[in-house]
């Protein structure tokens, strides 16, 4: 079920970037889409009732091994490295985005995507 | 761009070294603690756009100025190259080889000095991301509307 | 001796990170430097002809860490790789001259080469993500690295289309996560052989295919591509349509459909219709076009058509009567038309990029008759167009006829029928070029050009002997053993590559 809501996200994002017509929407568009894989990523790893995976004091044994504890209830730490990388991969494109719409606001004038149409053929 | 008023600029340049040291706290528990190199690093940039709101940018760009801050960015990402290089040279071709860990500096589990190289790496990382995310919002901050095409 | 994979990754990327600190009076000293780096990939790459290896990074043992993989394939692809981008790099350093911050060109170029090379070497699927992203954001900056009015534009729309493409692409990489709960290609693999696809892997699958084709610009995703290509810099252009939808396309394509999900008759198929369509619609679109550079990238998205026509005839004779010597002869065509394509392509976008430094302009109605003013660009475009078009003896002739007849035996005669009438459509489109940029009357504004001498031509000649050469590859058998064949094996061989990886 929550997947679902998380698909609907995914879909409206995409809605969005491919029918505005004005610059700022559509980059407002991938953003949503971006957010809604990101939280796709963080759900996959979810355990009912699990705990963050941070390793205490408590729970490292003296013989180097982690407790049993630990194991059985923590929600898995391998999806959150993934959506670390996939936000700085978006914030740099992003990044890139929003300088390419300032200059061609600079050079056209407008952020219409209709009217920003010399390229034809 | 203009700065604000009297009281807003002596209360943010106390409060931008809280933020300051905030970051690097952040930046260098990152081996025990959420946060790491990143988030640290957003930190510290963002104590800079404060700066930059209540003074003005022309205070903050003779403060910091940006040939200098390109330079630091670069060096950032040298230094995380460098280190993971040193592993190929160190530990015997093992590239990334955490090489701290295993020859020279073990530590203690939970201590400030444990997990080999991952603090050198998370500074370099936390020094790149600072510079550029700086960089990129004061270039970002120059877009003036009533530009003639 | 074996060089570690590692360093076809860290050399570009230190050297990326090196060359902005030179600034505007280093110039000279960060071109010498940069043409340094891209030479010495590509004797790395030349050799680590032929060997095989797996290569864990930080010494954390699959499936806790990553691996880098070196098989056929990917030793192919490094070849083509550093081969273009040594010439396009050689090119670069006269013809930037005419643009600003040419140490940030330099080392967003050396960005995007260390993304490719990653893309190629990459062992574990979200590794090939991030690497694939770091050079399709270098590239993305690279192609509107002008700023003026028609580079935003594509620069925009090509951004715009590959972020989506690579929010597709993330999104199958979770699914498969979710449903097979590691992230190595080799053991996905596995995990897939044991429990079959269900429906969250169809959908990962078709979110690929989706995804990748973007980046490969097959035809129902080509809309970035004509405006994209014709409006970067030259050597970009090069790079770009030699070397990126390859890597980036293609090598990722086949490698996850081939060797991580297993290729089925449906999948043939839909790239068989896909390899169709992109031949046919970028030969009949490109006839039409009156700029060079736009012509030469339809042209482009028509020979793509022939590398997924073959790779994917090769998948349909597997899934359907498993006969492998058919399947290797189709595949065979498929990646020898993929390096030379890498090869001929990127000779004339040089060319066209020397004819527009030169007159300045892209439009071949206002050229004509510039064979006695540019003679060196003039031949080797005649080269690069006689390859593309199939004349014996130089390489294209090769691949097509490995194609047709591959077609022919497997018994698809209409397919045979619609190859040789798509290479009667670009001998249309090449004699065009011909006609109108080198012969014909020269115009009184283009009476006083001169032709641009140095590195740019050094590069184009460079490419233009190779493509001379590189019939050679599949006519003497030491040759077509050592670079060809292993790539060809790594495909039809399929689902081992699992057991290869994990065996090492």
């Amino acid at each position: 079920m929550p997947y679902a809501l998380c698909f609907l996200l995914f879909m409206l994002g995409l809605y969005c970037a491919v029918v505005k017509k004005n610059m700022v929407k559509i980059v407002i568009g991938i953003l949503v889409m971006e957010y809604a894989v990101n939280l796709f990523l963080i759900m996959l790893g979810y355990r009912f009732g699990g705990t963050a995976p941070i390793i205490e004091r408590g729970q490292l044994l003296e013989s180097g091994q982690i407790a049993n504890t630990f194991l059985n209830s923590s929600v898995d730490p391998l999806p959150q490295a993934l959506v670390l990388t996939a936000i700085v991969i978006s914030l740099g494109s992003l990044a890139l985005m929003i300088s390419i719409c300032i200059r061609t606001y600079e050079k056209y004038g407008t952020f219409d995507i209709t009217q920003i149409r010399r390229l034809k053929g | 761009m203009k700065g604000m008023t009297i009281i807003v600029k002596t209360v943010s340049s106390w409060i931008k070294v809280l933020i300051v040291l905030f970051g690097i706290y952040i930046i260098l528990f990152g081996h025990l603690t959420p946060g790491g190199g990143f988030a640290g690093g957003v930190i510290l940039a963002s104590s800079y756009l404060l700066l930059m709101l209540a003074f003005g940018r022309e205070f903050v760009q003779k403060d910091l100025p940006l040939a200098l801050d390109s330079k630091l960015d670069c060096l950032g990402a040298l230094l995380f190259a460098m280190i993971a290089v040193l592993g190929l040279v160190l530990c015997d071709k093992i590239f990334f080889a955490n090489f701290l860990y295993q020859k020279y500096l073990p530590g203690q589990p939970f201590n400030l000095i444990s997990a080999g190289t991952i603090p050198f790496s998370n500074i370099a990382i936390g020094l790149k991301v600072g510079a550029s995310l700086f960089l990129v919002i004061f270039l970002l901050s120059t877009f003036r509307r009533d530009t003639s095409a | 001796m074996s060089i570690p994979l590692p360093l076809f990754i860290a050399v570009p990327l230190v050297m990326a990170f090196f060359l902005p600190m030179f600034g505007r009076k280093g110039k000279t000293a960060a071109t010498v430097l940069a043409n340094l780096v891209t030479v010495s990939l590509l004797v790395f790459a030349v050799a680590s002809i032929g060997k095989t290896e797996v290569y864990e990074v930080g010494k954390w043992s699959i499936p806790l860490g990553i691996n880098l993989v070196l098989d056929g394939l990917s030793s192919l692809l490094l070849l083509a790789i550093s081969v273009v981008a040594s010439a396009a790099m050689l090119f670069s350093a006269r013809y930037m001259e005419q643009y600003t911050a040419k140490a940030k060109y330099l080392s967003l170029f050396l960005l995007m080469v260390a993304g490719m090379n990653g893309v190629v070497l990459s062992g574990d699927i979200f590794n090939l993500f991030v690497f694939l992203e770091i050079a399709s954001l270098a590239s993305y900056a690279l192609v509107g690295f002008g700023c003026e009015h028609e580079e935003l534009e594509a620069s925009f729309k090509y951004m715009v289309l590959g972020t989506i493409a690579s929010i597709f692409i993330l999104f199958a990489v979770a699914l498969v996560y979710g449903n097979t709960g590691t992230l190595n290609m080799a053991y996905i693999s596995q995990a897939i052989q044991n429990s079959g696809l269900n429906a969250g892997l169809k959908f990962a699958l078709a979110l690929f295919i989706a995804g990748f084709g973007l980046k490969a610009a097959l035809v129902p995703f080509h809309a970035w591509l004509p405006d994209a290509h014709p409006s970067a810099p030259a050597p970009i252009s090069a790079m770009l349509s030699g070397i990126l939808i390859k890597t980036l396309g293609i090598y990722a394509l086949v490698r996850v459909v081939f060797n991580v999900f297993g290729i089925s008759v449906s999948i043939g198929w839909l790239l068989v219709v896909l390899g169709l369509l992109s031949m046919v619609a970028g030969a009949f679109l490109a006839i039409g076009q009156w700029d060079f550079k736009r012509l030469l990238a339809y042209s482009s998205i028509s020979q793509i058509g022939y590398v997924i026509l073959g790779i994917g005839l090769g998948g349909l004779i597997i899934a359907k009567d498993n006969n492998l010597p058919w399947a290797s002869l189709a595949i065979l065509g498929g990646l020898f038309h993929l390096v030379n394509h890498a090869v001929y392509k990127s000779l004339l976008f040089l060319t066209s990029g020397s004819v527009q430094m030169s007159t300045g302009t892209r439009q071949l109605k206002q050229m004509g008759g510039l064979a006695e003013k540019l003679p060196f660009t003039r031949a080797t475009c005649t080269i690069a167009s006689a390859s593309i078009v199939g004349i014996p003896p130089f390489s294209g002739f090769w691949s097509k006829l490995i194609l047709v007849v591959a077609a022919v035996q497997a018994g698809f005669y209409w397919i045979a029928a619609i190859i040789v009438f798509v290479s009667l459509c670009t001998l249309i489109m090449y004699l065009k070029v011909q006609r109108y940029v080198f012969l014909g009357e020269l115009p009184e504004n283009l009476q006083q050009i001169k032709e641009n001498r140095g590195s740019m031509l050094v590069a184009m000649v460079f490419l233009a002997c190779l493509c001379a050469l590189m019939g050679l590859l599949v006519l003497v058998p030491c040759l077509k053993q050592s670079i060809l064949e292993p790539a060809v094996k790594v495909l039809t061989d399929g689902l081992e590559y699992s057991a290869i990886v994990m065996k090492m």
